[in-house]
């Protein structure tokens, strides 16, 4: 693997960077591999989407980073460093300060994610009052200030309600303050708007975007939904298995993907104004963790796979532009490489 | 559980052809893992069905019939243990005051508690399982009738209700007629007071499944309620009623005994685990012992191996703790 | 059904005929509490007199948020819930006249209904041949176990599967092959009308991609009519032939599908529209529409959108608009009948169109 090399990354240091994570689900019938040596960072104030399919283990990752896998799922290699320190095997108490300080929180379901016992001011105090030194009064003057920047109206009455008596997109608003009420420098944001109608969806997505390049967050937004990811993202890892078959920047990998997962994928969704008979189909499903074919994960579904597929797993490679793709059919020593023909219609 | 439930619909391959497959996927099954991997279940189930073996062929197993008048004998009574001064050969855990076996008294005494035990568990799942899936079928008045009726219910402890159905029993039976038919009557009064959990959670359950997907592609298709409640509805809510199954029998053992302990249960001449530790309590200060310990220690020993299992299968059939 | 007379008729049949359908939910605390709090009678009007007409061989949608109704109207069409006013009637005759199960039978193998949970819609106790084989037998269509046992394989044939699947249970299927199942299991009693609530929705594109373009073949090759229910508007666009849009229990707008997607008239449908994410990139500004949709329970006077539409005005407080011709269908709303509207971000859709290689 050629780790060290692997880039036309911006020179700076990334704020996160992760290198060869691998997670594994021990069960009784052997171990799975739920993600497989995977690499990507996060330049500071970038939003990274990384999409995939159910059973892809985009959320596993974004579990990882913040020190959430649930056993049995564990790290089972490589590294991730935030700001250049290593985080991935810090003792739980370290790591809850990192979450608190450095890295906030966003998840599909708002309602999990408030306590419903609690108004909703306190769990915001509370928060602020943990991280910072700031006095009760100042956290609630905080607390306010945030809501009205999420966008609650009325904050100042609204902060004494319990979570029940806010709907679906105003909760989601209230985890994205309390994901933001301690200025971290990343967000993960695991299926934010999955849960939410289309009209609230577009809302948060808005939000959130703003929020971030004001606060100057990073995001890690985790998501299945290629929408969402086009209107956020700056860059887009895609995975596929465990595996991450594509990364570039947003638009590179949403109008031109070169992997065939990935350009079938597009070609999938179907668009408003688009009329086809039939949209282009991906056969079969995504692998089971325990039936990971050999090779790429994806050669049993893919039309252009040939013989080194079925027997050789790909790296990320560079593609063209500032895409990385790990896929055969761009490996500059096999001359079958037949670029261009990548996009589909 | 899904035995019962496919041989009415076979297509293609035979039962027995089904038996293999059914047996393979037990063995291939969390349930089965899990079993294997808990050493105090292991023992628990071996300890059951130590005891249930020998109370179904507790003739077999015994070494002397208590039950038979004619071979016991009056001078045979009060014998120790074997291993004390005075013990007899023939009587491994001694004799009580009538010169029965205690040990031979064991198993058939273990072989009435568990047959009115499973008989009540039985009686008030039936009980149960049909008043829950009705109730929380149907909903509505008539939910609301049967889940009031299991408040009231509820209010009665389980021993007032038995003692009530038995005192009525002898009361309006006949005395010689009381002595044919008492297991039917511990059975309903023990099974009576079973009943609402069952009802509780099937409905719960029950209410849960109706609102599923398959239940409502069922009523699309025009499937008749009661056949839904039946084919769709009552696989589905078996769990939980299996691990009541479970524990309630231990409690139903117990129930009996305590009954039996009372004087209202078991006539003395077939004496269940209660009737037995009633006897032997007569004599425990007089130095006779064993006569009331050593049936105590095995409704001990039972009731603790079928909780644990209880508890067991409780755990290993909740994917939330798995 | 079956006639000889139905190729060569050009005029549109109509199959499905819904009118002025109307399903109040009673969702008062129980008897008891209202007797001693004094607490009132509390009912959701989940659907609040829509009619509309599906042609056979068509796909008619049902599109809006989440709380409009469109899942309800579904499940009346279907007979899972009676309706509280208004007539379903399904190639002429009403529903409501049929009284017996026995009665209901014969329509009952007429149509079927597609779920969204591929995991919860089929029993996991039972094999994908019994589920699949359930109407078979409950509409006595065969009896011989040797033709069933063909009838399931070539059923599984058709939507994709192999005619061995029918030995394994669900839990051994991905989500996509259990829609699959899902869709075999509605097409066993031959029938001629599907309801599909939200099909896809549950599903990872790739496989809703499958999903939809098996539903197209199937409508190709069987002739099926569809009511399909999503939230979805491009997966509405890419399967119907005709649109309705909800908004809290009312039909707000429909319309044919393309010219309704291009030319949307109600401010409701308009703001739906824009919400769809840009994958195109076109860098197109969006306005994210403010506010929520309120509940059901007390929903807003007059024109239900009123309090989020930014062209409300006394007339849309007080009055409910009546349903009123356009170039697509029909629409109910008061600026559009005053023309109130601007025109110009209605062309939107039509320049999206454009770039296709």
């Amino acid at each position: 693997m050629s780790d060290a090399s692997s880039s036309p990354r911006s020179s700076n240091q990334a704020l996160l960077q992760v290198d060869n994570l691998r997670i594994e689900i021990p069960n009784r019938r052997g171990t799975l591999v739920a993600v497989d040596d995977i690499s990507f960072h996060i330049n500071e104030g970038e939003v990274l989407g990384v999409v995939g399919e159910s059973g892809a283990g985009k959320s596993l990752t974004g579990a990882a980073v913040i020190g959430l896998l649930e056993p049995p799922c564990h790290i089972a290699g490589g590294q991730i460093q935030l700001d250049g320190r290593r985080i991935e095997a810090l003792p739980y108490e370290q790591m809850r300060r990192i979450r608190g300080r450095e890295i906030g929180m966003v998840f599909q379901d708002p309602l999990t994610s408030l306590n419903p016992l609690y108004t909703i001011g306190r769990q915001l105090t509370e928060t602020i009052l943990t991280h910072t030194d700031m006095n009760e009064n100042g956290a609630r003057k905080r607390a306010i200030e945030l809501l009205e920047e999420v966008g609650i109206p009325a904050a100042a009455q609204r902060i004494d309600q319990y979570p029940h008596q806010f709907s679906g997109g105003m909760r989601q608003r209230v985890v994205i303050a309390l994901a933001l009420c301690i200025n971290p420098r990343l967000i993960i944001a695991d299926e934010p708007t999955t849960a939410l109608d289309v009209s609230i969806q577009a809302q948060i997505i808005t939000l959130l975007k703003r929020l971030c390049r004001e606060h100057g967050a990073a995001v890690m937004l985790v998501t299945h939904d290629m929408g969402v990811i086009a209107e956020t993202a700056d860059r887009v890892a895609v995975m596929y298995a465990g595996r991450i078959v594509e990364v570039g920047p947003v638009a590179d990998v949403v109008l031109r993907a070169q992997h065939p997962y990935t350009s079938g994928l597009m070609g999938s969704i179907p668009l408003v104004g688009h009329d086809v008979e039939n949209l282009t189909q991906i056969d079969g499903a995504m692998p089971r963790l325990n039936a990971i074919p050999r090779g790429c994960a994806f050669n049993p579904r893919c039309p252009r796979a040939f013989d080194r597929c079925r027997q050789e797993r790909p790296d990320l490679q560079p593609v063209g532009g500032a895409t990385e793709a790990a896929c055969w059919l761009f490996d500059q020593q096999d001359d079958r490489l037949s670029r261009g023909s990548g996009t589909h219609g | 559980m899904t035995v019962g439930e496919e041989k009415q619909i076979v297509v293609r391959p035979g039962l027995a052809e089904r038996m293999v497959d059914v047996t393979r996927r037990f063995f291939d099954s969390d349930l089965w893992y899990s079993f294997t991997r808990s050493p105090v279940i292991i023992v628990s189930a071996f300890v059951t069905l130590l005891f249930v073996g020998s109370a179904v062929f507790a003739p077999l197993v015994a070494p002397n019939d208590p039950f038979d008048l004619a071979s016991i004998d009056l001078l045979d009574s009060f014998i120790p243990p074997i291993w004390q001064d005075g013990g007899d050969s023939r009587f491994l855990l001694g004799t009580d005051d009538q010169g029965r076996g205690i040990f031979s008294t064991i198993i058939y005494g273990s072989r009435i508690s568990l047959g009115v035990g499973f008989a009540s568990v039985l009686f008030a799942m039936v009980l149960g399982i049909s008043l829950g899936l009705i109730s929380g079928y149907f909903g509505g008045a008539v939910d609301a009738v049967i889940m009031r009726a299991a408040d009231v219910q509820l209010t009665f402890p389980a021993i007032l209700i038995a003692l009530l159905i038995d005192g009525l029993a002898r009361a309006v039976l006949p005395r010689d007629f009381h002595s044919e038919v008492w297991f039917y009557v511990l059975v309903l009064a023990i099974g009576l007071s079973f009943w609402v959990q069952y009802a509780r959670t099937v409905r719960g359950s029950a209410m849960v499944e109706r609102n599923k997907e398959y239940v409502q592609a069922a009523r699309v298709i025009g499937i008749p309620p009661v056949l839904i409640m039946l084919r769709h509805v009552l696989p589905n809510v078996m769990g939980p009623v299996l691990v009541i199954a479970t524990i309630n029998l231990a409690i139903a053992v117990i129930t009996e005994a305590t009954l039996s302990f009372l004087g209202v249960g078991v006539p003395l001449t077939s004496p269940s685990l209660g009737t037995l530790i009633r006897v032997g309590n007569d004599f425990l200060f007089s130095g006779e012992w064993w006569i009331t310990i050593f049936p105590g220690l095995a409704l001990a020993v039972l009731v603790l191996a079928v909780n644990l299992l209880g508890d067991w299968l409780r755990d290993a059939l909740n994917p939330k703790l798995r | 059904m079956a006639d000889a007379a139905a190729s060569d008729t050009p005029v549109e049949r109509t199959l499905v005929e819904v009118e002025g359908l109307a399903k109040l939910f009673d969702v008062s605390p129980p008897l008891l509490n209202r007797i001693l709090q004094g607490e009132k009678r509390v009912l959701l009007k989940a659907v609040d007199g829509i009619s509309f007409k599906i042609p056979q061989g068509k796909t008619f949608s049902l599109v809006g948020e989440s709380g409009c109704g469109k899942s309800t109207v579904a499940r009346l069409v279907v007979g899972l819930y009676s309706p509280t006013r208004g007539k379903i009637e399904i190639d002429g005759i009403d529903m409501a006249s049929l009284k017996t199960r026995t009665e209901i039978a014969p329509l009952r193998k007429r149509l079927q209904m597609i779920f969204q949970d591929p995991y919860a819609s089929l029993n996991p106790r039972w094999r994908v041949a019994d589920i699949i084989a359930e109407p078979i037998r409950a509409h006595g269509l065969m009896s011989d176990k040797k033709q069933i046992a063909a009838r399931v394989g070539e059923l599984l044939v058709q939507v994709g599967l192999a005619a061995a699947d029918g030995e394994k249970f669900p839990h051994e299927f991905s989500g996509g092959q259990r829609q699959r199942i899902s869709i075999a299991r509605a097409l066993a009693s031959n029938p001629e009308f599907l309801v599909c609530d939200e099909p896809t929705s549950a599903l990872d594109v790739s496989v809703q991609a499958q999903i939809l373009n098996l539903m197209k073949r199937l409508q190709r090759e069987l002739g099926l009519t569809y009511l399909f229910i999503s939230h979805d508007l491009a997966v509405v666009y890419h399967i119907s032939d005709i649109v309705g849009v909800m908004y809290l229990g009312r039909l707000v707008e429909w319309g044919e599908a393309r010219t309704l997607f291009r030319n949307p008239q109600h401010p409701y449908t308009r703001m739906l529209l824009d919400a769809i994410p840009d994958l195109e990139m076109t860098g197109r500004h969006r306005i994210p529409v403010a506010g929520e949709v309120p509940s059901p329970i007390s929903p807003p006077s007059g024109c239900h959108f009123h309090p989020r539409c930014p062209f409300a005005n006394d007339r849309c407080r007080q009055e409910a608009p009546k349903p009123r011709p356009t170039a697509a269908g029909e629409v109910a709303c008061h600026a559009v009948e005053e023309n109130r509207l601007p025109e110009a971000e209605a062309r939107r859709v039509s320049q999206q169109t454009a770039p296709q290689a």
